[in-house]
């Protein structure tokens, strides 16, 4: 049977962590302390879309869509779509993300990380690539309410990636971003050094003690 | 407790959503029975979620703008469907067979179809896209691992027992990355038989060049 009660549930408990991530940078603004890290942009689209999720809220899905549905269109070009192709893949995939909204997770991924994946899912549908199974989903349970500091620490550290990919030297932040495309072949991708390994390792650090504690 | 990993490369591959079924297979079998991949794989697809965010930069990126009406056409689209609820939580797998491989092969390995080899090891094809090719391995305890030559990348995965080569010892979960430089005998261990998910990129030599040269290849 399915549990219906289960996924509005869960919802608010997401919106309940996503508005104390929330709070949490509102009170860091009244310290006047670094607002911009500590509620960053990642923190911002967590809010939208737990509005999409909780209350079909159409504004939030209108921001949302104003900056991912262009992202996610020029991602599927860079990865070899054509322009009406990619058009309508794009608005496909933000029709996913108003109707997957409520199965959005953020204690393990940014909204970015979050559409990427529905992004990428689509282009293999749409380019007729490789068919890619997936390791089943280790949903957290009703009674497992996501922490507001996992939340928070893991949209500072979306920022805080989303930063140093920005701040790599051209040559490899283009390997890095050809990589995603589907531009290199996985020699390739071997070859290249680019990945900022330092940050990625801290990373999957807390990603592990996070899923480790989750699973306790 | 797993020792031998996916590589940074695999994982990044993975994520990018570029690597032949037979490896996404296998990566995605790992990942089920190992959390440190798994929490690995999430860092790569942040990573991807940055390269997303970033699309728009460049002279390709900065022309991708959406369509006037895409904004009305979507909202109109979404209006006609409910919202999909967040889907029930799945048990915990301890099977044998973790959940992406059951896709493939079925849930039960006493159902399993295998084709003898010789020296009572059996294989069992898992269809797959052309670009490369998986299979299921099961090895007798005791008994070696039969070598087919490393053309390309080759990924063996254990689901039972455990295989040995001079170098490492690789139990269940471990995945083992050769490729044409890897030059090993790896055996199954005494006691259990060992069941592996074995993945290559390669023409697969193996099945026609065996009976002529199963023999060397095999102690039994």
């Amino acid at each position: 049977m399915f549990d219906v009660a289960r996924p509005d549930q869960i919802s608010r408990q997401a919106a309940l962590a996503a508005d104390k991530v929330l709070a949490q940078g509102e009170d860091t603004r009244r310290d006047k302390r670094q607002s911009a890290v500590n509620a960053g942009q990642s923190a911002e689209w967590v809010i939208l879309l737990r509005k999409v999720a909780d209350y079909q809220d159409t504004d939030a899905f209108t921001a949302l869509f104003e900056h991912f549905a262009p992202r996610v269109k020029a991602f599927l070009m860079k990865s070899g779509a054509e322009h009406a192709m990619a058009e309508e893949c794009a608005q496909d995939v933000m029709v996913t993300v108003w109707k997957k909204a409520a199965q959005f997770d953020p204690s393990r991924a940014s909204v970015a990380t979050w559409i990427f994946t529905i992004a990428r899912n689509r282009r293999i549908d749409m380019l007729r690539r490789d068919r890619r199974p997936e390791p089943e989903d280790l949903n957290w349970g009703p009674e497992e309410e996501p922490d507001q500091f996992d939340v928070l620490g893991l949209q500072q550290e979306s920022d805080q990636l989303a930063a140093a990919i920005a701040s790599l030297p051209e040559k490899q932040r283009v390997m890095i971003e050809r990589a995603y495309f589907g531009d290199l072949s996985h020699s390739e991708i071997a070859e290249q050094t680019g990945l900022p390994l330092g940050t990625i390792k801290s990373r999957i650090r807390l990603a592990l003690e996070r899923l480790r504690h989750s699973l306790s | 407790m797993i020792t031998h990993h996916l590589s940074d490369t695999l994982l990044m591959a993975y994520s990018a959503g570029t690597l032949p079924e037979a490896f996404n297979l296998a990566v995605a079998t790992h990942i089920a029975l190992c959390d440190e991949c798994r929490a690995r794989l999430a860092s790569f697809d942040a990573v991807g979620g940055a390269v997303l965010d970033r699309a728009l930069e460049g002279a390709a990126g900065s022309s991708a703008r959406m369509e006037s009406g895409a904004l009305a056409a979507t909202l109109a689209r979404i209006k006609t469907g409910a919202p999909v609820a967040r889907s029930p939580q799945r048990p915990v797998q301890n099977a044998l067979l973790p959940a992406p491989l059951c896709e493939y092969v079925g849930p039960d390995v006493d159902k399993i179809r295998w084709r003898a080899l010789g020296g009572g090891v059996r294989q069992m094809l898992i269809p797959t896209s052309e670009h490369a090719t998986a299979r299921l391995l099961y090895i007798p305890a005791g008994a070696a691992v039969p070598d087919h030559g490393h053309r390309g990348l080759e990924l063996t995965l254990v689901l039972q027992g455990a295989f040995s080569d001079e170098e490492a010892r690789f139990g269940r979960g471990d995945v083992e990355i050769a490729d044409e430089a890897t030059q090993h005998q790896p055996v199954a261990e005494p006691g259990e038989d060992c069941i592996c998910l074995a993945v290559t990129d390669a023409p697969l030599k193996f099945r026609a060049l065996l009976p002529r040269l199963a023999q060397p290849f095999f102690r039994i």
